[in-house]
Formats: C-alpha cells, structure tokens, sequence
C-alpha cells in the first residue's frame, strides 16, 4: 500500500470531503496560499479557491465562534487553530456555545463544526506551544475529541469528524505530522468513538493515545524481548471513550498501565482508570500505573522537558511494575 | 525637540546591541546550538529602543514572541538572556522559559509572551497597579499588527481610556502576522485610527527613524506619567527575516523585502550623529566594537553555563 504522512493524510481527508460535500469549507490562520503552519491545507486555496478557504485575522474568539454560528446555519465549517495551546482564547465559543446549543435549545439545532489543532511537546517550544489540553474539552459533555496516532487512523476518523453533526475537536500532534504510514487509495472512514488495538497482547494493557502510541509500541518491542507480552491499545477518541474496548483488553489481560502525554490530575488517564475500577476491579491483578506528565507547565530546557514529559523508559518501568507485582 | 546626548547615544548602543545580538542568534540557531524556536527582531531596532529610551528602570513593558529587542532596549543583560536561549541553568528564567518567555521584574520586564495579544491585558494591569499604588510608573505594551485584531487588544484600549491609566500601547506594524499580509485581513490602512473609537489619541510614526519613535513615545509617556491618560502609537516597520527562523520565505515580494532594508534604521541615524557632532566616527566605531564583544561574551557565558538539573522542572510552581 503507498505510503503518505500525517499531515498529507489530513488534506487528503479535507480535500475528499469538500469534493463530497460543497457545505464544507476552511478557514484559520494562513490556511490558504500558504498552506497552513503544518501544512494541512496545502493545495486546498488552489484547488477551491478563496469562497472555501480563506484566512483569518489573529482573532480566534472571533473566527471560531464564527464556526458556531456556519454550522449552525447549514455550512460543516473546518476552523484551524494554529497551535492548540490558545484554544484558551475560543474557550467560551466551544465550551459555552457549541457544546451547549444543541441540548439547551431542545436539540432544535446542531452545530457540525471541526475544530482541528495542533497538540503536543518535545520540540522545546515551551510552556505555551506544548500543550495537549483534551482531558479539559473531554470533561466537557457535548464535544468529541479525537487524537488520532497514525495517518490512516488521521484519515478515516477525520472524515467522519466531517461528516459528524457534533462538534468535534480533533487534535493533531506536531510529532506525528511528518510521519508516513500505509493509507489506501480507496475511500473508507473510521467511526469515532472506537478505540483499536495498535498490538495485540496477553500480559498487560497499555492504553495510550495521539503520540503516546508510538512510544508504548516500542516500549512494547522493548519488554517483547524480555517475554512480556504487551498490547497496546489505541483509545483514537477520548470522548467518548470506548469502554467496551478496554474493558474487554483488561479483562483478557488483568493488567493496566496508562499512558498519556499531559498532565495527570483530573486527566483522561485518571478517567480511564476510574471506568476500570468501577467495574473491572475484580480482573486486575496489579494496581493500576499511570505514567503521564509532572503537573508543572512544559518548561522550555530539553532537559527539563524530558523530565516533565512521558518517556520510553518510563512506560517500559511501568509495565515491568504491573508485571511483577 | 532637545534629546539629551546621552539618550541619543545609548539609543544608538541599543540598537546595536540588538542588531548583533539578533545577528548571532540567527547564527547559533542556524548551527543547531539552541533548542526550539525563535523570532528575530531585525529591521524593528528602532522601535523598542526609542521607547525604551524614554522608559525609567521602574517602568514595565510587555513583550511578544518577537521579544529579544525589547528585553535588550529595557536593559537586560545580553549574558542571561542568551543562556536563556540555550535553556542554561543561568538564564534570566532559569532554562524555563527560552526564547519566548523572557522576564525580569527587576527592569520591569513583565515578560515576552507566546499568546499573540497576552501582553496588551497585562500592561494595562500594570498601569492600573502603578495608580493604585501612585507609584508613578508607566506601562508600555509591545505587540504586532496581527496582535491589533484580537479582543485583549480591544478591551485594553477601553478599559485604559475609560480608567485614564499610565500605559502607552506600541503597535509595530511589520504588515505580515506568520504568512498572513494583514492588510487582506483588516479593512483600515493605520492601526491608529482604532484609538479614536477608544477616545484616546493614535500617533502614526516611521518606525524605521528612531528618532520619531523617541518623540511620539516621550510624548505618550509624559501624558501617561501626568495622569492624561494611555496612547496608542503605531510604528511602520518591516521585520527583515521570516515570522521564525527557518520558515522559508514564499510569501513576501523580494522588492519589497530589499526596499525595506535599503530602510535600515541604525547606519542612517549613525550618520546623523556624526554630522551633528553628538558623537564621533571612531567613538562610534568603539561603541559598537564594545557591543560586539558583549555579544561574544554572552555567547561564551550561554556556552560555558550548565543546563538545570532535571528535577528542578519541579520548582517554581507555586509562590
Ligand atoms: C493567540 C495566538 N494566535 C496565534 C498565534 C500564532 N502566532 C504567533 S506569532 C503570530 C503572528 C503575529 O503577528 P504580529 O502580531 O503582527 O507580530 P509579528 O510576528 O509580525 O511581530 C501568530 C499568528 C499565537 N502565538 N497566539
Ligand atoms: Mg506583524
């Protein structure tokens, strides 16, 4: 199968679906001739043209908050954020209004907006351009959001995000952009909401998501050679979450170890954790190990911030806890 | 307007120290010697050193992700400034912050800001500290054209007006946010114009003369200093390099870029000094041979200075 990136992954999905569908546009910070700061919207400006892809002024209350009101009135608005780390600033677009509208009113309306950013450290950008804030908007009933971790998985749950009649958040990490991996010519999609399993496994469960894949799939090499048998599942949207998946992969293993790159407190690790407790306590056989950020901002010095973030070594030591408890 | 001849010299010594320090950043960087991302402020010297030239020690500013220059013009130490680029224990924020996130309250520096707009609130607040507590201070805000269009800079000018507070905001208009020429995103020609719809007074300045930015600035905050109240000043300017270094340049018209180079701002007013007999050629030649070696020895502190021990990522957090 050909093999394409990240971040060409996403404008393929962009593309496709406003080829599909004339009600979708894009808009943000130099998405057009430019081709957006990752480049995932190049070639969108010249292939549809300033009507469907235009860039904003630095505004982002102004540009996201105008996403609500086009979704709401018939457009599937795809708003970029250049990094995630100022969704801060449209908080109250999304939390107060896109989230809510629907319920509130009834269910008279529905506001199909994508929301796509950047997330994400290790590229000493410091402590505001290495954030991954989902656990904040998964708290938040009426958004989904969505990490995916491979261009395939990047592709099909994007266009489903498209396609979706919610507000979606789907957040991109900057690590992953530049990576290739097998996606097919032919068309498919990918349901959000379903977790995967990215290697299967019988000693323990790593859930992890986004970037954190790929670090627990080579902690996973890593304890293959030591006999530990690791699977790695992939939760691709944290809210919702799909229960079921690691329910059923605790149960087969009866060991948890949880991965993610933000911080720990009130996180969806912590998340993850009390779904297992609540009611698959009586599977584990070890307490369950969290490895996940210190709960300090991402400090700027590379050696600070591999202190701060999650690293191999630290999920390897995890399961190797799990394993011999 | 009498400008003192110390104050026409050392806006000269900060121009220069910003040029040679921009200069070896983009050096280093480009060499793989620092971490991260950077912003360089060439070709806007004139704006933070003219007004930083009107500025008291006490004074604040705020800063942007484009911060080296106003942090020099404030009065920083090149040293820790560029251990700080290298993530070095010995930096201002101790490996913490980088590039971008610069401060030291010690000269009032409230901090570069990764948040295109963050400042502009914290300026005004500043300014509403220094009435509280009749210190007489004054607040200055930094920030870009792109910055002009976001809400913070929008309240801020009315809440300053509506409060007569001390801050003076300065809008370097370098006409491009990231790849984005602004004028394609904002209907008026001069960011100026907004102060009216605020009630306060907007000031045009070339941003390139650093003398006109001195003016406008020494007016801005002698009027704020008096109690009359916040100013907002635009300077026209063009920063030389792209938005951070290594982005390629595929947005920018090349005759446009050389015109504005051929608008440099430190060799003009290098001249003008000279013929007015404020400094001589070789007192100028000394002055910025003295920068360059400043510049060397940030560089070789930066170099020789340990980075933090990893666990002191904990640090710091609380007060
Ligand atoms: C709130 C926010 N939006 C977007 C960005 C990304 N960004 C960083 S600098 C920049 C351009 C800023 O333009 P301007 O204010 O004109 O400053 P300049 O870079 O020209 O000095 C953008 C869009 C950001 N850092 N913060
Ligand atoms: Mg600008």
């Amino acid at each position: 199968m050909r093999e394409i990136s990240f971040s060409q992954a996403i404008v393929e999905a962009t593309a496709e679906e406003m080829r599909r569908d004339p009600n979708v546009c894009v808009w943000g910070l130099d998405v057009g001739p430019y081709g957006g700061a990752f480049g995932c919207t190049r070639g969108l400006y010249e292939e549809f043209g300033p009507e469907r892809v235009f860039d904003m002024p630095i505004s982002e209350l102004g540009y996201v908050g105008m996403g609500v009101g086009a979704a709401a009135t018939g457009l599937r608005p795809i708003v970029e954020l250049q990094f995630s780390d100022w969704i801060t600033l449209p908080s109250d677009a999304l939390i107060n209004q896109a989230a809510k509208m629907r319920y509130m009113f009834g269910g008279v309306l529905a506001v199909p907006m994508v929301l796509r950013a950047p997330v994400g450290g290790y590229l000493a950008a410091a402590g505001q351009h290495s954030n991954s804030y989902e656990s904040m908007f998964a708290h938040i009933p009426g958004l989904k959001v969505v990490l995916p971790s491979t261009p395939y998985d990047a592709k099909g749950l994007l266009k489903s995000a498209i396609r979706d009649n919610n507000t979606v958040l789907f957040f991109e990490h900057k690590k992953l952009y530049e990576i290739k991996g097998p996606v097919p010519q032919e068309e498919y999609t990918i349901p959000l909401g379903k977790a995967d399993i990215k290697r299967p496994g019988s000693d323990v469960t790593v859930v992890a998501y986004a970037f954190m894949v790929r670090k627990a799939l080579a902690a996973a090499e890593q304890l293959a050679q030591e006999g530990i048998s690791v699977e790695v599942l992939d939760l691709r949207t944290v809210s919702p979450l799909d229960e079921e998946a690691i329910l059923n992969s605790v149960k087969k293993t009866q060991r948890l170890v949880i991965v993610q790159e933000t911080w720990r407190r009130c996180s969806v690790g912590a998340e993850v954790a009390a779904i297992v407790a609540e009611q698959a306590l009586d599977y584990l056989d070890a307490p369950i190990v969290r490895v996940t950020a210190r709960d300090v901002p991402i400090p700027f010095s590379p050696v600070l911030e591999n202190y701060v973030l999650p690293q191999e070594a630290d999920i390897v030591a995890a399961v190797r806890r799990v394993v011999h408890a | 307007m009498e400008i003192p001849r110390e104050t026409l010299i050392r806006m000269l010594e900060l121009m220069l120290k910003i040029r040679h320090f921009e200069n070896r950043v983009k050096e280093l960087f480009a060499a793989g010697e620092m971490p991260g991302f950077v912003h360089l402020y060439l070709g806007q010297e004139a704006i933070a050193a003219g007004v930083c030239a009107t500025l008291n020690q006490d004074d604040y500013i705020t800063s942007t992700h484009r911060g080296h220059g106003h942090i020099i013009a404030k009065g920083a130490d090149m040293k820790y400034m560029m251990a700080e680029l290298y993530g070095k224990a010995t930096g201002y924020n101790k490996g913490k912050g980088g590039s971008q996130h610069i401060a030291w309250p010690g000269l009032g520096i409230l901090g570069a800001n990764g948040i295109v707009s963050g400042g502009i609130p914290i300026a005004t607040g500043a300014a509403m500290s220094a009435r509280l507590r009749k210190s007489g201070q004054v607040a200055v805000a930094f920030f870009g054209d792109g910055a002009a269009n976001e809400g913070a800079f929008h309240e801020s000018l009315n809440i300053a007006a509506a409060f007569c507070l001390p801050v003076v905001y300065v809008c370097e208009n370098n006409l491009y946010g990231v790849g984005t020429r602004q004028s394609c995103v904002r209907k008026i020609e001069n960011i100026a114009d907004r102060a009216a719809g605020y009630g306060m007074p907007g000031v045009v300045v070339d941003g390139n003369d650093v003398l006109a930015v001195y003016e406008a600035a020494y007016e801005a905050v002698t009027r704020a200093r008096s109690g009359e109240g916040p100013t907002l000043i635009e300077c026209k300017t063009y920063r030389w390099r792209t938005h951070f270094e290594g982005e390629p340049d595929t947005y920018r018209p090349p005759e446009e870029v050389e015109a504005w180079m051929r608008r440099e701002p430190i060799a003009p007013y290098r001249r003008h000094l000279i013929e007015q007999g404020i400094i001589s050629a070789s007192e100028a030649e000394a002055l910025e041979q003295g920068v360059i070696a400043q510049v060397d020895e940030a560089v070789a502190f930066a170099r020789n200075s340990p980075f933090p021990a990893p666990e002191s990522a904990l640090e710091d957090l609380w007060a």
